[in-house]
């Protein structure tokens, strides 16, 4: 039978070290929603998702009532829009009625985010992918929930370099829109590599169409309960440190499985997959560069970060896996820069660079996130940043992300805030030196060779 | 209801005080919950207590246990929390 300590010791990860679930997030097939009249297709759309979701706060909350857990998010994915509005939409305006109707959705149900405003584009873009992609600027400003992604390269295909090129546009054009909210906008826009199907967590979460026509993916989080585990084995050999970031995995995780099952049993929709992933928040002890800092850093950033980070992800990884029965998604620590006070004190205290965030990436999930750049910032140099990432990933065959937001009329050496989970973050110099000649090159990179890994 | 199929975990944390498990008991008495084990400890100080009940022989519901247990931690300045026992199951059993 459960024993005291044992009940002391999950209320303590709860109540002082931050444990929450970060998402419940109900994955909705649009596939047939889809009709030739915009009208039909909006109405269609709204009807689908508030009627699929309809319980879904609602049993978030008794959830985290029963089990005294907090489930911050509650959010929607859904089939990625540019398929969905493909024979409805003559125009990127068209697809922004799409997205109002999205953005009424979640107001409807009181979520938090509703992702899926997505083109999968790796290999070649349709005119359809096109309006979608440049109705994003317009789209992003004019919605408060909606989140949107692009897929521009895969281990299998290739990068896809006509889009790279056209998102360092659209990345400057949506920070534009957004001006007047510290280009707020970008903050909901993320472009990847290897875009995995049931990822819960945001901007990037979309329904992918290898997906039943509904299921629940649940994101847990708890890098404050991993640093408070690994306060107790200081100086310790990397084995005990290894075997007790597992075993808290394991734990958080465990309490994931159990959501995601109570979920899945409640709103009769199938249970998809648990993302494994160590999310961090700006509160305080809630930082996964406060993790590194705990295994033996300084600051993020110092020489043995991208180690110390490949050694936190796999043993996330192991400890996760045996705790759930499927696991998917995202699965890694994140490194968002403005979401983590770790490393934004890392940034400022000049420990952390792009170019190191960019290394971590390759052993981490999932990219270069969050990252405030000046607004001056070319939309070249921004596709260049975004091919060097999609590269790390189609080489790695790994997912990798980029969501950069160049906060127009600022520079270096000031902030932006972007308040709640989005947090707050100073402004990281670029590479300022010119790519324009390599990403106005047309076409796309070859898929890579899958044998002689050097 | 729906909920009473499973075991309950009711946790009191607070200043050591007279009367905290009388209290908490009567009120489980009077509301038909059987006890299954209570266990208790004074950490630096401080009155810990864990009792595992079962709501199936009782006619409300546990949200209102629930609350109502809230409320008397409340009135005796003390902590108390009643949760579902499967998050502590499934965090240390495999």
């Amino acid at each position: 039978m459960i024993n005291i300590f044992e009940v002391n010791e999950t209320n303590k990860m709860v109540e002082q070290e931050n444990l929450d679930v970060r998402t419940i997030t109900i994955g909705i097939s649009l596939l047939d929603c889809m009709d030739s009249d915009l009208d039909t297709l909006n109405k269609n759309i709204y009807k689908k998702i508030t009627t699929v979701a309809k319980d879904l706060v609602k049993v978030g909350k008794e959830i985290e009532r029963d089990y005294c857990i907090p489930i911050v998010n509650k959010r929607i994915s859904v089939t990625p829009i540019a398929i969905v509005g493909s024979s409805a939409c003559k125009s990127p305006e068209d697809y922004v009625t799409i997205a109002h109707t999205l953005d009424d959705c979640a107001k409807e149900l009181g979520i938090n985010f509703i992702g899926g405003y997505s083109a999968l584009v790796s290999k070649g873009m349709t005119t359809y992918d096109e309006y979608l992609i440049r109705s994003i600027p317009q789209a992003l400003a004019e919605t408060d929930f909606v989140c949107s992604s692009v897929n521009l390269g895969s281990t299998r295909c290739g990068i896809n370099m006509d889009a790279v090129r056209l998102m360092g546009e659209i990345v400057k054009e949506t920070a534009e829109f957004t001006k007047e909210n510290d280009s707020l906008g970008c903050a909901k826009l993320v472009v990847f590599c290897n875009a995995p199907d049931d990822n819960p967590f945001m901007a990037g979460a979309f329904h992918g169409v290898t997906e039943a026509d509904a299921i629940i993916n649940v994101g847990v989080s708890g890098p404050g309960v991993v640093k408070t585990a690994l306060e107790k084995v200081r100086g310790e050999s990397f084995e005990v440190l290894c075997e007790t970031i597992k075993k808290t995995a394991f734990k958080v995780t465990r309490v994931g499985q159990l959501v995601a099952k109570e979920a899945s049993k409640k709103l009769g929709i199938p249970f998809g997959i648990i993302d494994l992933s160590l999310a961090p928040t700006p509160a305080i002890g809630d930082s996964v560069a406060g993790i590194l800092e705990e295994i033996g850093l300084e600051h993020a950033g110092a020489p043995g970060t991208t180690a110390a980070l490949a050694l936190l992800n796999d043993q996330v990884k192991k400890g996760g896996i045996m705790a759930s029965s499927y696991v998917g998604g995202l699965s890694g620590a994140f490194i968002p820069v403005s979401e983590d006070q770790g490393m934004i004190d890392a940034v400022t205290a000049g420990a952390l660079t792009l170019e190191k965030l960019e290394a971590m990436t390759c052993v981490c999930s999932v990219g270069l996130d969050m990252i405030a750049v000046p607004g001056k910032t070319s939309a070249a140099t921004i596709s260049g940043i975004i091919a060097d990432e999609m590269a790390i990933g189609m080489i790695n065959q790994k997912t990798t992300a980029v969501r950069l937001i160049p906060v127009i009329g600022k520079d270096v050496g000031e902030t932006v805030e972007f308040g709640g989970l989005l947090g707050y973050a100073p402004v990281m110099p670029v590479n300022e030196f010119s790519c324009e000649a390599f990403v106005s090159r047309k076409g796309r990179i070859p898929a890579p060779v899958h044998s002689f890994k050097n | 209801m729906e909920n009473k199929n499973s075991k309950t975990i009711i946790t009191v944390v607070g200043k050591d005080t007279v009367g905290i498990i009388a209290k908490i008991c009567t009120y489980l008495s009077n509301n038909h919950v059987n006890v299954l084990d209570i266990s208790q400890t004074i950490v630096s100080g401080f009155f810990n207590m864990m009792m595992i009940v079962d709501l199936t022989t009782s006619d409300k519901p546990f949200d209102e246990v629930q609350k109502e247990l809230t409320q008397i931690g409340e009135e005796i300045g003390v902590d108390i929390k009643c949760q579902r026992a499967e998050i502590f199951e499934m965090m240390h059993r495999i």
